[in-house]
């Protein structure tokens, strides 16, 4: 690692995490002093873009080789009022609050105080986006039944295609003034809203090739002043960059980074989507500027490297309340793809696959976050590098089946190239990239729906009737008409669920439209329609389930215990429950210990994980949402489990009142005694390929790893795994010794980087609860 | 039994499970995906599962019938009609070797390693394949000279030997023994370092054997 890569990343790790004002006191500026209010919705928001761009103060950090921050400087994190206002007591918390903070300085505060908040407050998109819900959504919303990402976060969730390294703004720009010319006739009622939408992605175009110049600009001036000839002559040529992309398409490596990074920078200032924003299939867009010697290796390393500090100096913007419960991380999900398949079906593994593995090992950076595709195409050697990485526990790559997400994008509907040109986003979530919208709408407590089911709809902890009077549990004569009403339950909540979000979406294509964003995602540019409209080529809506283990284990429990065994009663149970087995406890040692569980490869256990998860499909995939797609689902929690577990009640696998819930399609923690094979063959079970993602997570402590035949057996693992159409399967790779050391000292542990849960983490920016289930799920894979 | 809080109960826990052999295979079978992917197979281990020539010949049996590769792992200390019967429905044999000296043999096992080098000289002409596996023990065989022993009569059938394992003896058994209520057999005293392991390897290597530590 090259002195000025240590000097900068050592810079990205001891930055604070600040919440910063600027973008919010020039948005503000912007809609009080400059708004054209004669002009429609999307040019609105690009002219917003354009005066935050050519407003904002240019950061060029010394030694620097890419360039370009969202906020004033590293880490300092914008917010979005237009979205969501913050508010004092927010600003406060989230200063103060032990786990992911932001220090607010009183400069930042004032600037809430007298001018942002008395701007925004009450008008915010929050604000209207919550008076749309209905009654029972909002019933449903606080029994913690789902959570609504929109609600503080715009709609995005979405990967750059293989377009944008083969264009630059001025072409795009062209694009455009073609489909006007193109439609300018047209006698449909459309036609000016159309044109509306092409004016407004030209100004957001010219708006990012504005900002790249200013960034010229400054480094022209620090060249001038500059002493140090070869730092001179680095300012010139980085300023020669910035003059040539993002405007025109990138003929060289270090241009291509630049390229990407401004996109980038374009797409999270405009607004905050979901998942910041992701270069995708990294190796396969670099190669063309690195094969046959374009540039040496160490240089493009170092560009690399310099490349990965840019995601570590950006923070997802801070959240709060529920959003903040559900994603509790500084990580804004950038996730590199490497590896796969090309276009025509072939091995994709080229040689910038390996350099990129490389840069990921000595980053050992919380941001980007990275993973492998890996396809039955692919060699074992590069399943074998990514090992070399995965064993030195810090929670990167994780590990895809491409196979599997091109069956899943095909039986969507997708084209077998689009398909292949995909990969994963965010956590885990397959997708189009560069042709597709997949939104991510909010997480779906399935434990909590079967608790709702054995009260009769009703929520004991909100103390509201939230569901469809099912039957009293205890009227059920089998096991199926229990199974019968949960359905009934899953179907009732997944409707309003997306009753709500089809008005949200509407919401955001009337309202919030991203007029850059639309520019980069196919067919917005020649459908004239906006990425939030529904102007991508394909445009999905997801909800994330949440707990299959848990509820699993659960319904498995009513089965063996209330109706095979007939050992107690559904009323016994019920009572069990409600006293949160306070005077049971032999009963849930039982329940715990001697009852038939998910992830043992034990079909009695694991029927109950495929009938859930085939009501809970049932119940969404193949609905219309309002951007002429369909709603799909996936099977992840980021860290929506534990808030997930909070809000329920004690549950018939004997697990109490509060705790967090299994995440993704993992086992209960501590449940899977059998071996790691039954719990991917039980994690199996489940069709995998009508998702659009799952998640497991394995835990395998350092010694796994010693021994020269382990990365053969992992690799067999793995490809035995994705035979059976797994989807995801990530390591986690630490002692359990380790993590309480580092519970204890926090302060001699700060580089500790674990896995959670489609993501890494900071051990120490962990609540105390999530520290402790990782300290639980490592302790169990010594045992 | 451990219980939520991690307190032991003062509750006896039965160990072990009746199984016929069409259920063990079809517990096998389930993973058998695993066992093409990796190239790998069923081990048939103990105690010595010799001992249940019986069923031992019926599995073997249902794994070939499966196309399902086998190993047996023997201490080899098995009357030679049963070794020969249950050998030759094996792919590979797992084939402990304590010491080449009978008098050691005797001290520490109780009994003499007559039939295991008679055993072993008839999978020599017979095959199957074995991989030897070598407990390295502290004062009873942690010498280079023990090694070189072992080493020349593995040298009579080379042709046969996949693999020379050295395990070093190690204490992780303590918890079983206390379960059981069974101090600790005194005797054997100190570790075997990884550096001694390395010069026992060195040893093999050198007489051409593929060798590993652990397995």
């Amino acid at each position: 690692m090259k002195d000025r890569v240590k000097e900068l990343r050592k810079q990205s790790l001891e930055a604070e995490n600040r919440l910063h004002h600027e973008r919010a006191m020039l948005v503000t500026r912007f809609y009080r002093d400059e708004l054209p209010s004669y002009e429609p919705v999307p040019v609105q928001r690009a002219l917003a873009l354009k005066y935050i761009l050519e407003n904002k103060e240019i950061y060029i950090g010394h030694n620097e080789l890419i360039v370009g921050e969202r906020g004033p400087s590293p880490k300092a994190t914008p917010t979005y009022p237009e979205i969501s206002l913050h508010s004092l007591d927010d600003l406060d918390i989230l200063d103060s609050r032990p786990k992911v903070s932001f220090t607010v300085s009183e400069e930042t505060r004032n600037a809430y105080k007298e001018t942002i908040i008395p701007f925004w407050k009450g008008k915010t998109n929050r604000d209207k986006l919550m008076s749309l819900m209905s009654p029972a959504w909002i019933r449903a919303y606080e029994a913690g039944v789902y959570t609504e990402f929109q609600e503080q976060r715009a709609p995005g969730h979405t990967v750059l295609g293989k377009k944008l390294w083969e264009k630059g703004m001025l072409d795009l720009i062209a694009e455009c003034d073609d489909v006007l010319a193109r439609i300018e006739n047209d006698d449909s009622p459309h036609t000016n809203e159309k044109i509306d939408q092409l004016r407004a992605m030209k100004i957001a175009a010219s708006a990012l090739i504005t900002y790249a110049e200013r960034h010229a600009e400054k480094l022209e001036k620090l060249a001038s002043a500059e002493k140090d000839k070869r730092r001179k002559d680095e300012l010139k040529e980085m300023a020669r960059i910035c003059r040539t992309v993002p405007a025109n398409a990138p003929s060289g490596f270090h241009e291509a980074l630049q390229h990407y990074w401004f996109i980038h920078l374009g797409v999270i200032t405009e607004l905050n989507p979901w998942d910041s924003f992701n270069p995708g299939r990294l190796d396969q867009h670099l190669m063309p500027f690195y094969s046959s010697g374009k540039i040496d290796k160490e240089k493009a390393r170092e560009l690399l490297h310099c490349f990965w500090i840019k995601f570590n100096n950006h923070p997802a913007p801070p959240k709060m309340g529920v959003t903040a419960q559900e994603s509790n991380t500084y990580t804004d999900f950038a996730l590199i793809n490497t590896g796969g398949v090309k276009e025509d079906g072939s091995d994709a593994v080229n040689e910038m696959t390996y350099l990129i593995l490389e840069v990921i090992k000595e980053m050992r950076l919380l941001q980007p976050s990275s993973m492998v595709q890996v396809s039955k195409k692919n060699p074992d050697r590069f399943i074998h590098k990514a090992l070399d990485i995965i064993r030195t526990g810090f929670g990167q790559p994780s590990v895809f089946n491409t196979d599997a997400i091109i069956q899943e994008l095909l039986r969507q509907g997708k084209s077998i190239e689009d398909a292949r040109n995909g990969g994963a986003s965010g956590c885990v979530e397959a997708g189009a990239f560069g042709t597709e919208s997949y939104i991510l709408t909010g997480y779906f407590n399935l434990t909590k729906i079967l608790e709702i089911c054995l009260n009769n709809g009703y929520d004991k902890r909100t103390k509201h009737q939230v569901g469809p009077k099912t039957g009293e549990a205890g009227s059920f004569s089998s096991f199926e008409e229990l199974i019968g009403a949960f359905g009934k339950q899953i179907k009732y909540f997944a409707d309003v669920k997306m009753e709500g979000n089809k008005k949200i979406e509407h919401l955001y294509a009337t309202q919030l439209p991203v007029p850059f964003l639309s520019l980069l995602i196919d067919d917005c540019i020649s459908n004239a329609r906006d990425y939030n409209a529904g102007g991508a080529r394909y445009n999905t809506s997801y909800i994330q389930g949440v707990g299959l283990g848990s509820v699993t284990d659960s319904l498995t429990s009513l089965r063996y215990h209330v109706f095979d065994k007939k050992s107690i009663s559904m009323e016994g149970m019920l009572e069990a429950l409600d006293r949160n087995f306070s005077g049971y406890e032999e009963f849930r040692e039982e329940l715990v210990y001697k009852t038939p569980k998910y992830g043992n490869d034990d079909d009695y256990a694991d029927r109950q994980a495929v009938d859930t998860f085939n009501m809970f499909f049932g119940a969404v995939d193949a609905i219309p949402n309002h951007r002429g797609g369909t709603f799909r689902i996936n099977m992840l929690p980021t860290t929506c489990h534990i808030y997930f577990g909070a809000v329920t009640g004690a549950t018939p696998d004997g697990r109490k009142s509060g705790i967090p819930l299994s995440e993704g399609i993992s086992p209960v923690q501590g449940a899977d005694s059998n071996s790691p094979t039954a719990v991917l063959k039980s994690a199996a079970k489940i069709d995998h390929i009508k998702t659009g993602g799952t998640l497991l997570n394995q835990k395998f402590t350092p010694s796994f790893f010693d021994d020269e035949e382990s990365y053969s057996k992992l690799t067999s693992l793995i490809r035995s795994y994705f035979r059976m159409d797994g989807h995801h399967i990530q390591f986690n790779v630490i002692s359990a010794a380790t993590l309480r050391k580092a519970q204890k000292h926090p302060e001699k542990y700060r580089d500790l980087i674990v896995r959670v849960a489609g993501y890494s983490d900071y051990f120490n920016d962990l609540g105390e609860d999530l520290q402790n289930e990782i300290i639980l799920r490592t302790e169990h894979g010594e045992e | 039994m451990r219980s939520l809080n991690g307190h032991r109960h003062e509750i006896t826990e039965t160990v072990g499970k009746w199984y016929s052999a069409d259920e063990v295979m079809e517990v096998i079978l389930k993973d058998r995906l695993f066992y093409e992917e990796s190239g790998g197979g069923v081990t048939f281990s103990g105690g010595e599962p010799m001992l249940q020539e019986e069923f031992l010949k019926e599995m073997l049996q249902l794994c070939k019938h499966n196309e399902i590769q086998t190993a047996v792992d023997t201490s080899g200390s098995v009357e030679t009609e049963v070794f020969k019967a249950v050998s030759g429905k094996a792919d590979l044999l797992l084939y402990d070797i304590k010491t080449s000296d009978e008098a050691v043999h005797i001290e520490n096992t109780g009994s003499d390693n007559k039939l295991i080098l008679k055993n072993l000289e008839w999978v020599k002409e017979n095959g199957p394949d074995v991989i030897i596996r070598i407990p390295v023990i502290p004062g009873v065989n942690n010498n280079n000279e023990e090694m070189q022993r072992i080493r020349d009569i593995l040298v009579t059938l080379r042709k046969r030997v996949k693999r020379v394992d050295l395990l070093p003896y190690h204490r992780l058994g303590r918890q079983k023994f206390e379960n059981l209520g069974m101090t600790r057999r005194a005797g054997i005293k100190g570790e075997i370092t990884s550096v001694e392991i390395k010069g026992f390897m060195e040893v093999f290597s050198q007489g051409g054997f593929p060798v590993k530590k652990g397995g």
